[in-house]
């Protein structure tokens, strides 16, 4: 047995302060937000029930439930992901397959970077100036998605080029080699392969875009509009937008109404992302070479 | 010497494949140089020579795998068919006609069945019956029918290494290859499979011209007709295996090697 | 060989497999530079809107036309008569005169055309102005002003006391996630991060406002809850997830045998860490700084709500402000399409645009350093 020096004892005890400090560290980051958040399910459950999920907000937004919102939320995802889904999934193949490491494809790399980058509310002047005033859409479902599908397309590019590029090299090689097109190799091999991780982003795009707010607001998202909109040209009710009302602009709400709602939008993106979680882990798990 | 050379029936055949004069490159570092020899229509080419003679970049320059590697280039002239392999207009036509074995097996992460099933897919083959008999025939010729028959919904790429090499080489007879061109198949498939492969390859010779590039000088001496030898970045011999073998040789080199005296 | 060049070949026809394969290429092409269009887009769009302000000019009586008047000596009655009109904005100084000879007579008005005419020239928003002037009253109606610094000392604040608290927090959770914690801790400790992120602004807002203003009144004993230090707190909450996923990819990415050779040198796991591998990855480091800080700067809706959003050059903590994007947030609504203040909103627009533009282009230069060496 060695006799531990007096520097290896003293070295040992820093180490295992820093160690404690960083756990700290760590935990002081999700401890408050824990604690937020069960105060916000706290709060919030009790507010929940069939009624404040399938009813219309009324007495001037005081009493009733949620249904517009969610449904307006529902409508504003949906065709947000219509728009850009495809686009990015068409875009981070063009990258992933087709570009060649030149300074081109860096202006576009830097492009992604910064449409990622850009303030939220500089998204909804774009979507103002552009979908509303410009193109003549107005203030409807189709302007707000379009800027919300704008804003998370870096999340479709960049989750989908990670998953086509986890796909090995040689796959592609073997199907050139055979005399496959590169559209052939990638429509049998290299998409099959990674739709799954494509999806985990995807939900990952809905999740962000079901809370984005600033975008929605000048866009197409309306304080309070009973009835629930029946094309794109409508303007809807979305949470993330009467979250805020709520809590800011309408005076004599019932304490319990906001936390309702915020624990709503706060449930559905969790889950949201635990599903792409959950998939991804199933994934890795999962071996297919 | 000329009257001591061996004759071959198929030297008269028409000309698959014409190289000359061809240097391969990366980035400007040349890995290769100077080779030239044609290859005729049902002959057996055997490429030999130590490992990192350039076999592999050759052969990937040979179905114009070298657009997909932007620091490799290669210069001289390559032929096939009687066209330029740089003017082809679709080259995935020329790759189709050219089937190749790399040394590394990929089973592509598709059944066993759509593995082979995937080029004549590609070509327009649709009917489930004339699959299965494709399926079948390649796995067959391939010596690896009997050991997946059973499973042929399995994963390709979750097979053993030795049944993907086999997996690999009977996608490539599944494009119906013109030429077949195959890197060390026998890396990692036993004697005997190996033995089996071979005897399928001098029957395959009727259907197809073979290039067959290998480290084993015994395998080139029982498959091929004629063969090179690739040595230090350049062809140092191309002649009749059996003259070679018979000590007819322009470079001493090539006695050398062939005697295992080294490589 | 010459007949093989550009002859048709028996064996080289394009197929439909072919064209398909270009046509595609041509898509996938078209949808890779969106990026760049619409970067382009938001660029131009806003500019559009703003930019017109920054160089628009109308006419007006401004203070310092009364005091060139009264230097003029025009009569004290003449002076308080038009006092109405002063600020008012007229398209030509035609509209200008013509106005002013409606309140103190034609031939009264005729000694000072000239100089009405050569000083009334006044522009409604100045870059001087925009960048010195705390004061952001654009729907005076008076003289509307168009000062940004208060809204800048307001977006500063917060995103400044945010860094505090984010940066060692989010670096330390990163070193415990990256080098100490092994296995299902760490899997379980990044899987709480990523959560983190996920939860969405408004939400943070709402926290700010229901949850820490009453808090903070009850702790620090001051009147309003809603100010620098509970929105400094959200915005670090809300900045240290991402901060903490970049800065420990930055960690991962320095290889184990540097960890490796300083430990067969006898060094300790905390010396690895502060001698080997902060050094090593100390441009990851940085930009997930800069993100953290362009996100901060960017952060609209939490801002928004806990803020207090009273204009202010703050001096405590405990002050409430009213950030950048706040600002644009809270008064776009009300501003009608073209007006002066919805221009101005548009040019506060461009400067936030070319602000995180600037910290996004440093953060990749950063991380590009790394990838080099």
């Amino acid at each position: 047995m060695f006799e531990a020096s007096e520097l290896n004892i003293r070295n040992r005890k820093i180490e295992s302060l820093f160690r404690i400090l960083f756990l700290l560290m760590a935990g002081l980051l999700i401890l408050p937000v824990a604690i937020i958040l069960a105060i916000l399910t706290y709060k919030g459950s009790s507010v929940i029930s069939m009624n404040f999920l399938f009813t219309s907000p009324t007495e001037g937004m005081t009493a009733g439930g949620i249904f517009p919102a969610l449904i307006g939320t529902i409508w504003l995802v949906s065709v947000a992901l219509l728009f850009s889904v495809p686009l990015g999934v068409a875009a981070a193949i063009y990258l992933s397959e087709y570009a060649r490491d030149n300074w081109f494809t860096r202006i576009i790399n830097l492009a992604i970077i910064n449409l990622a980058g850009v303030p939220s509310i500089v998204h909804a002047l774009f979507g103002v100036g552009a979908f509303v005033l410009f193109f003549r859409f107005g203030t409807c479902i189709l302007a707000a998605s379009l800027t919300l599908g704008i804003m998370t397309l870096p999340v479709v590019i960049v989750s989908t080029w990670n998953a086509l590029q986890a796909v090995p090299m040689a796959f592609r090689e073997a199907c050139w080699n055979m005399g496959a097109t590169k559209w052939q190799t990638i429509r049998k091999i290299v998409l099959p392969n990674s739709i799954s991780g494509i999806l985990t982003g995807i939900i990952l795009m809905v999740s962000q875009t079901a809370g984005e707010t600033a975008p929605i607001m000048f866009t197409g998202a309306a304080f309070f509009l009973p009835q629930l909109p029946q094309s794109v040209f409508d303007q809807t009710m979305a949470m993330s937008l009467h979250l805020f009302v709520l809590a800011t602009q309408v005076p004599g709400v019932p304490e319990d109404v906001p936390y309702g709602v915020a624990f709503v939008l706060i449930a559905l993106v969790l889950v949201m992302n635990s599903l792409s979680i959950a998939f991804r882990v199933y994934l890795r798990g999962r071996k297919k070479w | 010497m000329v009257t001591a050379m061996a004759s071959l029936p198929h030297i008269d055949n028409p000309v698959k494949l014409a190289v000359k004069d061809v240097a391969i490159s990366y980035g400007g570092r040349t890995v290769l140089e100077s080779v030239t020899f044609d290859v005729h229509e049902h002959e057996i080419f055997g490429i030999i020579g130590p490992a990192n003679s350039g076999k592999t970049s050759f052969l990937k320059t040979l179905n114009r795998m070298d657009i997909f590697n932007p620091s490799m280039t290669f210069t001289g002239q390559i032929t096939f068919n009687d066209r330029d392999i740089r003017k082809w207009r679709n080259v995935y036509s020329l790759r189709k006609r050219i089937g190749v074995v790399f040394p590394l097996p990929v089973g592509l992460p598709l059944t066993v069945y759509e593995n082979v099933a995937l080029a004549p897919r590609l070509s327009g083959v649709t009917g489930k019956a004339d699959l299965d008999i494709i399926v079948e025939r390649c796995l067959e010729r391939a010596a690896l029918w009997d050991e997946v028959k059973d499973r042929l919904d399995s994963l390709g790429s979750l097979l053993s290494g030795g049944q993907q090499q086999r997996l690999t080489i009977a996608r490539a007879l599944s494009q119906e290859p013109e030429l077949l061109m195959l890197d060390e198949f026998s890396i990692a498939v036993d004697p005997v499979t190996t033995m089996r492969i071979e005897d399928v390859l001098k029957k395959l010779k009727k259907e197809m011209t073979i290039v067959l590039v290998t480290n084993l000088v015994q395998q080139a001496r029982r498959l091929a007709d004629r063969m090179a030898l690739f040595l230090d970045g350049e062809v140092v011999e191309v002649g009749i295996t059996e003259d070679l073998f018979a000590g007819q040789v322009k470079d001493q080199r090539t006695k050398d090697y062939l005697d295992g005296r080294f490589g | 060989m010459s007949r093989a060049d550009s002859t048709p070949h028996r064996d080289d026809r394009r197929n439909m497999d072919w064209f398909v394969d270009k046509a595609v290429q041509i898509l996938v092409f078209v949808a890779g530079i969106s990026a760049i269009v619409f970067i382009i887009g938001i660029f131009v769009f806003i500019t559009k809107e703003g930019v017109g302000f920054i160089f628009k000019s109308h006419y007006a009586l401004s203070e310092s036309v009364f005091n060139l008047l009264e230097e003029k000596k025009m009569p004290d009655t003449q002076l308080d008569a038009l006092t109405p009109l002063e600020g008012k904005a007229f398209k030509t100084s035609q509209d200008l005169i013509l106005a002013v000879e409606g309140v103190i007579g034609v031939e009264e008005t005729r000694p000072y055309k000239e100089l009405l005419v050569a000083r009334s020239l006044d522009q409604p928003f100045s870059l001087k102005t925009f960048f010195t002037s705390p004061k952001w009253a654009p729907t005076s109606e008076l003289k509307p002003t168009y000062g940004a610094l208060a809204l800048m000392a307001g977006t500063a604040s917060v995103t400044g006391l945010a860094m505090l608290i984010a940066i060692p927090f989010s670096l330390g959770a990163a070193i415990y996630i990256g080098e100490f914690a092994t296995g299902r801790t760490r899997e379980l400790l990044k899987i709480l991060v990523e959560l983190l992120a996920a939860i969405p602004s408004v939400v943070w807002g709402f926290i700010g406002l229901s949850i820490m203003n009453p808090l903070i009144i009850k702790v620090f004993n001051v009147p309003i809850g809603l100010n620098v230090l509970n929105a400094g707190l959200i915005l670090g909450l809300m900045a240290a997830p991402i901060m903490t996923t970049i800065a420990e990819d930055a960690l991962k990415a320095v290889p184990d045998r540097y960890r490796e050779a300083a430990e067969a040198m006898g060094a300790t796991r905390w010396q690895v860490i502060f001698k080997v591998v902060v050094p090593a990855s100390k441009n990851g480091l940085v930009a997930a700084i800069l993100l953290g800080v362009g996100r901060g700067f960017g952060e609209t809706m939490a801002v928004l709500m806990a803020t207090g959003h009273s204009i202010n050059l703050p001096t405590s903590i405990f002050d409430s402000v009213r950030a950048l994007t706040a600002t644009i947030a809270a008064e776009l609504g009300e501003a009608a399409v073209g007006s002066d203040h919805y221009q101005a909103l548009f040019t506060l627009g461009i400067f936030l645009f070319l602000v995180t533009f600037l910290i996004n282009m440093t953060a990749d230069l950063v991380l590009r350093g790394i990838r080099k060496e």
